[in-house]
């Protein structure tokens, strides 16, 4: 048990900002984090910048080259993990690719995810078949492993990793990268059903969500929704990315 | 023991896999599953063999090289890539697979390239199968293989840039990847190299494996000798496709084999592609192999004047080779790679790519290993006129 299966005992709608780590700034990371929790964010997943990004679109992949040239790494992110849990419980969850975990080392770094504070991870390029030992290692820190399910997963193939993570999964909305537009039809919505009758854990729905009404249309099936392109589009010159981020959570959990 | 990899994971070892997201899993399940069943059934592989005999112009021949022997002091044959039609031996793969994709029902095929000449082959097979083509190439790239990009325009391929990152081959291939992400319910992902996740490293390998096979027979019939062996199989490496191919097939024989990497501007600068000789450990394009990647694990920029070459991986099966000792692998840099250019077209009449080249170059390296009168083949993957640009503007000449 951690900080995620206890805030999923609850069925309530769920708001879960992505936050690439050390955009735009290195200075801003745990401000945003705590002004989006302040606004209502129920879980906040960070992203762990990566140079080639290869299921994420040009928006994401832009953030993820400036944090890195910020001076973002593994061990900067796990440090201001560390510092957000002076203030706060809210769960958070590092989204990121395998290669520079397997350079920090596997074990290393979830030793210290553990202890930073980490909740869970999310490693798009990391499918079960592979997944063994760090679904394991994850298991041992108290880590939930969040694999991914996407709409061309067969039933029992949910049900399978569902069975696998755990805690949760994560249901990438679209055929495609994150930033892309959203389906409009109701595809969408038949294959959360489906996730929601074979998936044994509560799952989270992200790619392609931007507005107040996907938050609530996919909410009333998914168990949460993840915003993480479209808040990097709301930055601007006007207001600091601490006050957009508190704006904008506001207005996608409906209470302006 | 016998050599028997990958395994049915797809691991060589600690190398390989299927790192990729969900949404492309069931498409290389698919793949592999179809593959294996194909491999073995008669008709594909009648169909597949007339068409690299009647399309690709197969065999290509061996080639004894004369007068770069005697520069040499030992034997040196070239094993003739460059006269697959469309000028390399990537078109024994793209055959191969575009009738994998055709009995998948797809009707779009993406692809990457570097030089052009996997592009090339990708959209002339797209043409001959009536399919439509989209190539990924880097921006750098497309400036300097200009003729190859405007060869796939004429074959009816939309090319498009990618500026992301090096501008390369690695970018080309990330944009690829997203492609066929986002399309992956009619389009099939035709890679170049024996790179990427399980099925490919093992399934680009078998059709280029075609390459080793002919040059084996043809070296004995040369010798006229039913057991007779070369001393030496050295090929380039970049993701490493016609080096694999010409290796497998000689991969429990007594043979030495060599992969030459770039070595740029030397490998102890920045500016180099030699993966094996300074890579680490790492995972990219869905599979674990040695990777240039930084002390956090971003992948490097690299750098090789030929543009086949300019890759910050390589295929997990060489990884494999290098860590039990099976191949060898030395770098050159663009510099001595541009002399074997100028040498081999001046001694021969040949004019190989600037990839080639690199295999090339090794035969004139001081202690390559090499005693007088042994025999040597080289795989001259592909044909020069692509790189005739480049050559020109290292020289500092104007065409």
């Amino acid at each position: 048990m951690n900080r995620i299966s206890d805030i999923f005992k609850t069925k309530s709608e769920k708001v879960i900002p992505f936050l690439t780590a050390g955009y735009p700034t290195l200075n801003d990371t745990v401000d945003m984090v705590l002004s989006a929790e302040k606004a209502g964010a129920d879980m906040i997943e960070i992203g762990m910048p990566f140079s080639d990004p290869l299921a994420d679109g040009p928006i994401i992949q832009k953030a993820s080259q400036i944090a890195i040239e910020n001076g973002v790494n593994i061990k900067w992110i796990l440090e201001t993990v560390y510092k957000i849990r002076t203030y706060s419980e809210i769960p958070i969850v590092l989204m990121g690719y395998i290669n520079p975990i397997i350079k920090y080392g596997l074990k290393k770094f979830l030793t210290e995810c553990n202890s930073s504070g980490v909740d869970g991870l999310i490693i798009p390029d990391l499918p079960p078949e592979e997944a063994t030992e760090f679904i394991e290692k994850c298991k041992i820190n108290k880590i939930s492993p969040i694999l991914l399910v996407a709409p061309n997963t067969e039933n029992k193939r949910i049900k399978y990793i569902s069975h696998l993570a755990g805690d949760l999964i994560y249901c990438v909305s679209i055929l495609g990268i994150t930033g892309s537009k959203s389906s409009k039809n109701n595809n969408l919505e038949k294959y959360l059903q489906r996730v929601k009758i074979y998936s044994e854990c509560p799952f989270v729905v992200g790619f392609g969500i931007s507005t107040r009404n996907d938050v609530r249309s996919i909410n009333k099936i998914s168990d949460g929704a993840v915003i993480g392109s479209a808040i990097i589009n709301k930055f601007n010159k006007n207001e600091s990315p601490q006050e957009t981020v508190f704006n904008y959570i506001k207005e996608l959990r409906g209470n302006e | 023991m016998k050599y028997n990899q990958p395994d049915s994971y797809g691991h060589f070892n600690q190398f390989g896999g299927k790192y990729v997201p969900e949404t492309l899993i069931p498409a290389i399940s698919e793949l592999e599953k179809l593959y294996v069943a194909e491999k073995s059934n008669p008709e594909f592989i009648s169909t597949l063999k007339k068409l690299l005999k009647h399309y690709s112009g197969r065999p290509t021949p061996l080639y004894f090289a004369e007068r770069i022997s005697n520069d040499l002091g030992f034997n040196v044959f070239l094993k003739r890539e460059d006269l697959n039609h469309t000028g390399a031996h990537k078109i024994n793969n793209a055959l191969g697979q575009i009738l994998l994709a055709k009995k998948m029902g797809k009707t779009r095929i993406i692809a990457e390239t570097g030089a052009g000449m996997h592009g090339v082959a990708t959209a002339t097979v797209s043409a001959q199968f009536g399919l439509k083509c989209v190539i990924y190439m880097g921006e750098e790239d497309i400036r300097r293989q200009k003729l190859n990009v405007f060869r796939m325009n004429l074959l009816g391929a939309e090319v498009r840039s990618v500026s992301s990152g090096s501008k390369t081959l690695k970018d080309a291939t990330n944009e690829a990847i997203r492609d066929w992400v986002t399309n992956v319910e009619n389009t099939y992902y035709l890679i170049g190299s024996v790179v990427g996740p399980h099925p490919y490293p093992m399934m680009v390998r078998d059709f280029q494996s075609i390459i080793g096979t002919e040059t084996k027979q043809q070296f004995r019939e040369i010798k006229k000798s039913t057991s007779i062996l070369p001393d030496f199989v050295i090929a380039c490496v970049g993701g490493g496709s016609n080096a694999i191919g010409m290796f497998y097939p000689f991969i429990n024989d007594k043979v030495k084999l060599i992969g030459v990497e770039a070595g740029g501007h030397g490998v102890n600068t920045d500016k180099h592609a030699a993966t094996m000789t300074k890579g680490e450990l790492g995972i990219l394009h869905g599979s674990a192999s040695f990777l240039l990647q930084t002390k956090d694990g971003q992948i490097k920029l690299p750098h090789s004047i030929s543009a086949g070459l300019d890759y910050p991986g390589v295929g997990p099966e060489h990884s494999l080779l290098k860590s039990i000792n099976r191949a060898n692998y030395f770098s050159v840099t663009d510099d001595e790679a541009v002399l074997a250019f100028q040498w081999l077209s001046k001694k021969e009449g040949i004019l190989p790519a600037l990839e080639s080249s690199h295999a090339l170059a090794y035969l004139k390296q001081k202690n390559n290993g090499i005693k007088p009168n042994q025999n040597v083949i080289i795989c001259l993957s592909g044909r020069g006129d692509k790189d005739v640009h480049t050559i020109a503007d290292y020289l500092g000449t104007e065409i």
